[in-house]
């Protein structure tokens, strides 16, 4: 099968009503292949410039009865009909938060081998390349399978405009819930902040920050950077910031174009989190510190004097 | 109450992997641990054993090592284990979670399973999804927080940006835990002398009806990332380090 004739589903994520940026990347995967945008809810129309601009030949506004907002299985269960609908070859997705969740489900129920967090995927060879062991070797792996389903690590692939002809579909699923499981409450974080696994720039401050007041500072120069703000596993464990902000092992692994490292050491398993990002800055004031073998650019000093100096200078 | 904990036997994540030939890697000196993630799961069902009263069973498929790390699962409080051996080295998702079903087959049911987010050796983050389908039970994965109130299960998870989710569900669950749900604990010398007698029993995965030669997921390649090496290190004045500084990342990276 060339990937010419092939037809790829993809499942789109939106926030405030606009398709992110991780999705468009993940349509320039599929690029060659008959792309459907899958859009789950409302929003498709709000869409539809956006998604055929970046390759969309078929908008799918795939609407179900039911909460589907409340259980992750009968969203993958709205998502297996479309699937077989469209009888789709391959099915590509964001390994955001809810998009790892999403596939799991869906691969699970239809029986099909799953490739996380690609960074590189080959639709016509049913081939992917991810990370095993945290960042310190990649596999390629190919798969047997009727229906390929990849999800992409956010930002490894850079959205390219590759305009088409984004025809609006309907899709009516008429999907059960098992009712294993009910989503009863969401819980927003005190203010509203970048994610971090999809940010496409990230600066991380480390246990050189001192107080968890101090992350104000990174916060400054995050909003003017566009920014995500992380932490480093000691800053987390000190008590400077919570888990939720932890970039590496046990924390989140994360993929920006730009990751800036303030007052982080540089542990292996950092590494793990944040290898694959394509430019990586530290700034610490040890200059025998790790991370300053492993980056692409290093400024020795105290981050409370280069920070603020950088926040302004932007 | 039976909590089965799934604990993967993984290369310890300081270490250096070598990779070879072109799908394998060197694992003879490597040094093994239990996948981070899983020991927060071992932690949870122990404390919830100490309080209700019950067995905590470890369930293990990996290499016939992976005894040490089962034996450290069982100086945690874990009561007893099952392994599940393959000579493979990276035994794909599907072919894990039918193993692990069999084995709870054979063993009786559990009244909860407790699994990591992931493992940090394949990273694929789905076997205690095709466990939890395969047992027809419900799965929430990445689970920060969890109580447990007569029947019911109440989960919190990280939906993206800070924001939490709380999932309610049945018993019997399948939890993929990760940090924040707990502070695994060291064991204590005794403890690891104890875990030395407890039972430990052993079945080859093909004595389960699974055959490797079955797996829809093939390595076709394993490679070294390569490190970073000869970072730029700026020079001049603070300001002058971050004129440049932005001005690389502007001009020649083109990421700002």
């Amino acid at each position: 099968m060339t990937q010419a004739n092939s037809k790829t589903g993809i499942l789109i994520e939106m926030e405030n009503g606009l398709v992110k940026e991780t999705s468009l990347g993940v349509m320039t995967a599929a690029a060659g292949s008959e792309i459907y945008a899958l859009i789950l809810g409302n929003g498709a129309a709000g869409a539809k410039e956006k998604l055929a601009e970046y390759g969309a030949d078929h908008i799918v506004s795939i609407t179900a009865s039911g909460d589907v907002s409340a259980s992750p299985d009968l969203q993958a269960e709205v998502l297996v009909q479309a699937i077989k609908e469209y009888q789709f070859d391959t099915v590509l997705g964001t390994a955001s938060t809810t998009g790892k969740d999403q596939f799991a489900r869906l691969a699970s129920i239809i029986d099909e081998p799953l490739v996380s967090d690609c960074v590189k995927v080959n639709i016509a060879d049913k081939t992917a390349v991810k990370s095993h062991f945290s960042g310190k070797t990649f596999a390629t792996l190919k798969v047997t399978a009727a229906v390929f389903l990849c999800t992409i690590r956010p930002n490894s692939i850079e959205a390219a405009a590759a305009p088409a002809a984004g025809e609006m579909l309907d899709f009516a699923a008429d999907a059960k819930d098992p009712g294993l499981v009910k989503i009863v409450e969401t819980k927003q974080a005190g203010d509203a902040k970048l994610d971090l696994t999809e940010a496409p720039i990230i600066i991380t401050g480390g246990r050189a920050i001192k107080a968890a007041e101090n992350y104000s500072m990174l916060d400054a120069c995050a909003d003017k950077l566009g920014a995500a703000v992380g932490a480093s596993r000691a800053a987390v464990d000190a008590g400077y910031a919570p888990h939720t902000m932890q970039v590496g092992q046990t924390g989140k692994t994360v993929s920006p174009r730009l990751y800036i490292a303030c007052g982080v050491s540089g542990a292996v398993q950092h590494f793990a989190g944040m290898k694959t990002s394509r430019v990586i800055v530290a700034i610490n004031e040890d200059k025998d510190a790790p991370i300053f073998s492993k980056c692409d650019y290093g400024i020795v000093g105290d981050i409370f004097d280069v920070v603020p100096v950088l926040t302004k200078k932007l | 109450m039976k909590i089965f904990v799934c604990v993967k036997h993984v290369p310890d994540t300081a270490a250096t992997i070598k990779v070879a030939g072109a799908v394998g890697f060197e694992d003879g000196d490597l040094k093994f641990i239990a996948n981070p993630y899983d020991e927060y799961g071992i932690e949870e069902a122990v404390r919830l054993i100490e309080k209700q009263g019950g067995e905590v069973v470890i369930l293990t498929v990996g290499k016939p090592e992976a005894v040490s790390t089962i034996r450290g699962a069982m100086a945690m409080g874990a009561d007893r284990a099952i392994l599940v051996t393959t000579n493979c080295q990276l035994l794909d998702s599907d072919l894990t979670a039918k193993a692990l079903k069999a084995a709870m087959d054979k063993d009786g049911p559990g009244d909860m399973i407790f699994t990591g987010k992931g493992s940090v050796d394949t990273e694929s983050f789905q076997t205690q999804y095709r466990l939890a389908k395969a047992l027809g039970l419900a799965v929430v994965n990445e689970v920060s927080t969890l109580a447990i109130e007569g029947d019911k299960a109440i989960a919190q998870r990280e939906s993206g940006g800070g924001a939490k989710q709380v999932i309610e569900m049945g018993l019997p669950c399948v939890i993929g835990a990760t940090k924040g749900l707990n502070e695994p604990r060291y064991p204590k010398f005794p403890d690891i002398m104890k875990a030395k007698k407890k039972e430990l029993k052993e079945i080859g995965l093909s004595d389960l009806g699974i055959d490797v030669a079955q797996g829809r997921v093939t390595i076709e390649n394993l490679e070294p990332v390569p490190e970073r090496s000869g970072a730029k290190m700026l020079e001049g004045s603070v300001g002058d380090q971050v004129i440049e500084l932005v001005r690389i990342l502007k001009e020649d990276e083109k990421v700002l």
